[in-house]
């Protein structure tokens, strides 16, 4: 049952700081980004109305297409690694006892690291001449290397990024598993199920909630991916790892095409708006399914 | 179905100094319906997950069928177990949740779905088979947890631990006399845990009593009401409780409040406490023949009424039933066929009834 | 005093409380008496301020509270959960209402000394709640309501998650208990014999709606409704649909008749009903009503009998006073005195009667 707060007005006075921080810090910036997307520039303070202009191009460019059938391809391999993966690792860890904290501190800490220094770690990490992993490789005659080779460049950004995050869908997975009440595991052996039925027919549908946000997160921050690519191979061999958000930047700072620039972004933050609000359409609507069918206590 | 052995069972936690269960001896019969009652922390859980493989005793052994079952795991055991808490496969329908033992064991298709169709004809539920399991009301989820061990046609026993916790009081009746007739059909072993001595005597052929780890009694719900051989069990089986009443005896006579009251026998005993047991349905009330009552409080429950007083310092509380007459300042007679006499808590002696 | 007007709540299509009106008075016990999601929680979330009712009026002593934030009414809850502070002492959760009042150390000591004393808890004071027994905690939870001299005490089913034998136990303290807060007592259960043992007045709910309210056991003895009585009794209420011809009772859809004539009540279909305990195994005078079935199923308690029945395609169930088995699908007769008889209408309401005098 949802509470319902007594009314009370003073809690819109309470908030209008707040309002008025996102007023200026989110609001007002994009209505600027708007601004530019419309209008076409030639240096000093002229502005001209373009329209839809700049929009019809970046759609239409092969550029735009290709950053974002990359950053597409990213998410998905990001998504179809670390999701199962980290509900592997969830299963795995131990339930109670002193190994519960020593995994819940190893799970932790790559998330405490920041994304440029992750970037740079794997950087050097992967290195041929004085990286741990790149010379350890050539030293057994792999020839990896990811400043020149395309797929040695995307194995170290997806490797680099499942190592950064698989801890954080760990983590979600493992607080909805510990919060399976012990008796469906009794009920379970009782009815001779196996393990795997276990899983598909109590552990997955408890966890379906938490996993849809893991889904959310790591979607969306995948698909915003920047640092790292940026740090470790800046876009490179070649554009192969040019996502959007470096293309972005390309465009507008390294360029310094605003209109095109501002267009792209919009385009790009509609599409992330896009997808979560299908996440959550999907999500609410299993939480209906749920509650008009709830019954449950009162 | 199968006889179910405890020998010399115990059980003692790991890091618990003392036993959760004492040493006990057990021997219940193929087909019966027993209950284990008793209140919270007396170890009837812990009796009932020792039973079905759930925990492993620390000490002693479990039979079925004299085959020691106390290294088997619980499916290997083959039990059917209906929780406190209904568990239902949130994802699955209300007949897929009872074809889901089934399947498990790799059984027919054609044979799933003949005792399926039996066991919702049987649950009264045919009309939500196609239903999401998650969708129905917690006593419809209770029924589909027994659904998943009547399916089973080789179960071994069928355990419940307190089965009708969550479900409100109407549906409880429906329920218990549901899985009473299906014990009457199908002759399952089944054994019923639970604090409520309304659902144990009603259930069960014997009921076994357990105070603190230990079986206090084992008898028929009759043997238990009439002659608890403990005060523990008088106290805790009846509603009010039998009265416990200190006395004194002399020869075979019991004292109480300046009454004698004829035993059954002579007691010799070197107890340091005696006291009399007489249940609240077999004391009456008179106007003037009898031992004086000073009333307390009266507790009209509609089918009788509760009168609550004392005598000596001693609380006594008694059972009129509805449309009889209280007196103004009653005085109480106790039906000396149904006296127990108790020497330092176990019963040593009864009344002489006439 | 507490007015509760018209008081009206949905979510939706969902209907929680549907015009509620019931005035309660200081120092009574009010028993909300329901199945689940009859909206007895519903209600009591309206009353202590932490829901808002779509419509209706909330009165305290005759003024509107409903604007009320919920931390300035004096209102005290207790729940189905036993909630203390773990980390507080026994004493320090009974204090805590005093100390947010910022009561001096004084008269803390003198008030949670009393309140222990009643509630048998003065041995446990500087234990911690979760060292306690159920029953034990739910006491704590119990004084600091007590301590906290609400005006309104609200209790959502604080026994039902205790043992029968601790529950028995405390039904019997609470009355004398609740006599000592001089609060409006409202008090919720599923369980009609709760309702019964603790008394004072009790408010039938069903679907959101209140069936009857008045004292516990006038409600009881002669239920306004079909429903009222069907949730006022345990075990459940024995009924069968009769037509009245010319006074004359027969079973509908049979023709069957029941060897009773009626005045007063005219033609047409009703409902007849009658408690498990008014049936006897002998006729005990002349003018005892004949019913019969074929047994389904015996319940033993040792010294009580339950036999449930058939009834006309009716499951009804006797409750005998001692110990007789009867073998499934027997035939049974069970007699049953005159005035012992229910009879609603086809809307459910209660109907007056007299028995005919024979010639």
């Amino acid at each position: 049952m949802a509470i319902q707060k007594v009314q009370n007005n003073k809690a819109w006075f309470m908030v209008m700081p707040v309002l008025i921080l996102v007023a200026i810090s989110a609001i007002i910036p994009l209505m600027t980004v708007v601004n530019y997307s419309v209008q076409d520039t030639f240096g000093g303070n002229e502005f001209f109305w373009v329209g839809t202009e700049w929009f019809q191009e970046i759609l239409a460019s092969e550029r735009f297409h290709n950053a974002l059938l990359r950053t597409l391809l990213f998410s998905g391999l990001i998504l179809a690694i670390e999701i199962p993966l980290g509900i592997l690792i969830a299963l795995a860890m131990p339930k109670r006892g002193w190994g519960v904290s020593v995994c819940l501190v190893l799970m932790a800490l790559p998330l405490l690291i920041p994304w440029n220094v992750v970037g740079t770690i794997w950087q050097v990490f992967g290195r041929v001449d004085i990286g741990l992993l790149g010379h350890s490789l050539a030293s057994l005659g792999i020839d990896y290397n990811y400043t020149q080779n395309n797929l040695d460049a995307w194995l170290t950004l997806i490797l680099m990024d499942v190592w950064h995050w698989t801890s954080l869908v760990v983590l979600l997975c493992y607080s909805g598993l510990v919060s399976i009440p012990e008796v469906y595991y009794q009920a379970a052996r009782i009815d001779g199920a196996s393990r795997w039925a276990v899983f598909r027919f109590i552990q997955l549908p408890k966890i379906k909630r938490v996993l849809l946000i893991a889904v959310l997160l790591r979607f969306m921050d995948s698909f915003m991916i920047y640092t790292e690519p940026f740090v470790v191979t800046g876009g490179g061999p070649g554009n192969i790892t040019t996502f959007l958000s470096i293309d972005l930047v390309q465009m507008a700072v390294g360029q310094f095409d605003l209109g095109p620039a501002a267009a792209m972004s919009l385009i790009y933050f509609l599409i992330i708006l896009l997808v979560c609000w299908v996440f959550y359409t999907v999500m609410t609507s299993y939480d209906n399914d749920e509650q008009s069918n709830g019954g449950g206590a009162q | 179905m199968a006889s179910i052995q405890l020998q010399s069972l115990a059980h003692r936690y790991p890091s618990a100094p003392d036993y959760a269960l004492h040493s006990m001896q057990q021997n219940w019969s193929d087909g019966g319906a027993y209950a284990l009652l008793g209140p919270s922390g007396c170890g009837k859980t812990t009796l009932l997950n020792i039973i079905s493989g759930l925990l492993r005793p620390s000490e002693g052994r479990v039979l079925f069928d004299d085959i020691d079952v106390t290294d088997l795991t619980t499916e290997q055991r083959n039990i059917a177990q209906v929780f406190q808490f209904p568990v239902v496969y949130d994802t699955m329908t209300v007949a897929e949740n009872l074809a889901f033992p089934l399947r498990n064991r790799g059984i027919g298709k054609n044979e799933i779905e003949k005792r399926v169709a039996d066991a919702l004809q049987m649950l009264d539920l045919q009309e939500r088979a196609n239903d999401r399991a998650r969708s129905l009301t917690a006593d419809d989820k209770q029924k589909i947890s027994l659904g998943r061990g009547l399916v089973r046609t080789d179960v071994q026993a069928i355990l419940f631990d307190e089965p009708l916790t969550v479900i409100d009081p109407h549906l409880k009746w429906q329920l218990r006399t549901e899985l009473k007739k299906i014990h009457q059909r199908f002759q399952h072993t089944m054994i019923y845990v639970t604090h409520d001595q309304t659902e144990a005597l009603t259930f069960a052929d014997q009921v076994i009593v357990m105070y603190e780890g230990a079986v206090v009694q084992i008898g028929t719900p009759q043997q238990l009401f009439e002659t608890p051989e403990h005060t523990f069990v008088g106290r805790f089986i009846g509603s009010p409780g039998m009265n416990v009443l200190p006395c004194e005896v002399d020869g075979s006579d019991a004292v109480f409040a300046g009454k004698r009251i004829p035993l059954n026998k002579a007691i010799a005993s070197s107890a340091a406490r005696f006291e009399l047991g007489i249940r609240p349905e077999h004391i009456t009330l008179s106007a003037s023949d009898g031992i004086p009552l000073t009333v307390t409080a009266l507790e009209d429950v509609g089918r009788h009424i509760v009168v609550r007083g004392e005598i000596e310092g001693a609380k006594v509380s008694a059972l009129v039933k509805d449309g009889v007459a209280i007196p103004e300042n009653p005085c109480v007679s106790f039906d000396a066929a149904h006296i127990n006499l108790y020497a330092d808590d176990y019963r040593v002696g009864s009344g002489r009834g006439d | 005093m507490l007015e509760l007007r018209n008081i009206t709540r949905h979510e939706g299509a969902e209907i929680f409380l549907d015009d509620v009106s019931l005035t309660m008075q200081r120092g009574d016990l009010n028993i909300l008496l329901g199945p689940t999601l009859s909206g007895k929680t519903s209600l009591m979330r309206i009353m202590a301020g932490l829901d808002k009712p779509n419509s209706g009026e909330l009165l305290f002593d005759g003024v509107s509270v409903l604007g009320t934030a919920v931390q300035k009414r004096n209102v005290a809850m207790v729940y189905q959960q036993f909630i203390n502070y773990p980390a507080l002492s026994v004493f320090e959760n009974i204090a805590s209402p005093l100390r947010v009042a910022r009561v001096e150390q004084r008269q803390i000591d003198k008030q949670v000394a009393e309140v222990a004393e009643l509630l048998q808890l003065t041995e446990m004071l500087d234990r911690t709640p979760d060292t306690l027994s159920g029953g034990q905690q739910q006491r704590v939870a119990l004084a600091r309501a007590l301590i906290k001299k609400a005006d309104l005490v609200l209790l959502d089913e604080p026994l039902a998650n205790l043992d029968y034998k601790l529950r028995e136990e405390l039904r019997a303290e609470l009355p004398a208990l609740f006599a000592a807060m001089g609060a409006v007592l409202v008090y919720a259960t599923t369980e009609p014999t709760e309702a019964l043992v603790l008394g004072g007045n009790t408010v039938c709910l069903h679907q959101g709606r209140v069936e009857q309210f008045g004292p516990t056991l006038d409600l009881y003895r002669t239920p306004a409704s079909l429903r009222s009585a069907k949730i006022f009794s345990d075990p459940p209420l024995n009924s069968v649909k009769v037509e009245c011809v010319a006074g004359q009772l027969a079973l509908a859809g049979s023709q069957q008749k029941l060897e009773i004539e009626l005045e007063q009540v005219p033609d047409g279909n009703y409902t007849l009903a009658v408690r498990p305990h008014h049936l006897s195994r002998e006729p005990e005078t002349a003018e005892d009503i004949e019913v019969q079935g074929n047994v389904s199923v015996t319940e033993l308690t040792g010294s009580e009998t339950f036999v449930h029945f058939s009834m006309a395609d009716n499951p009804w169930v006797a409750l005998l006073h001692d110990v007789e088995d009867f073998a499934v699908a027997s035939s049974v007769k069970f007699y049953l005195k005159p005035q012992n008889l229910f009879l609603f209408d086809s809307d459910d309401a209660l109907v007056e009667w007299q028995p005919a005098i024979k010639s």
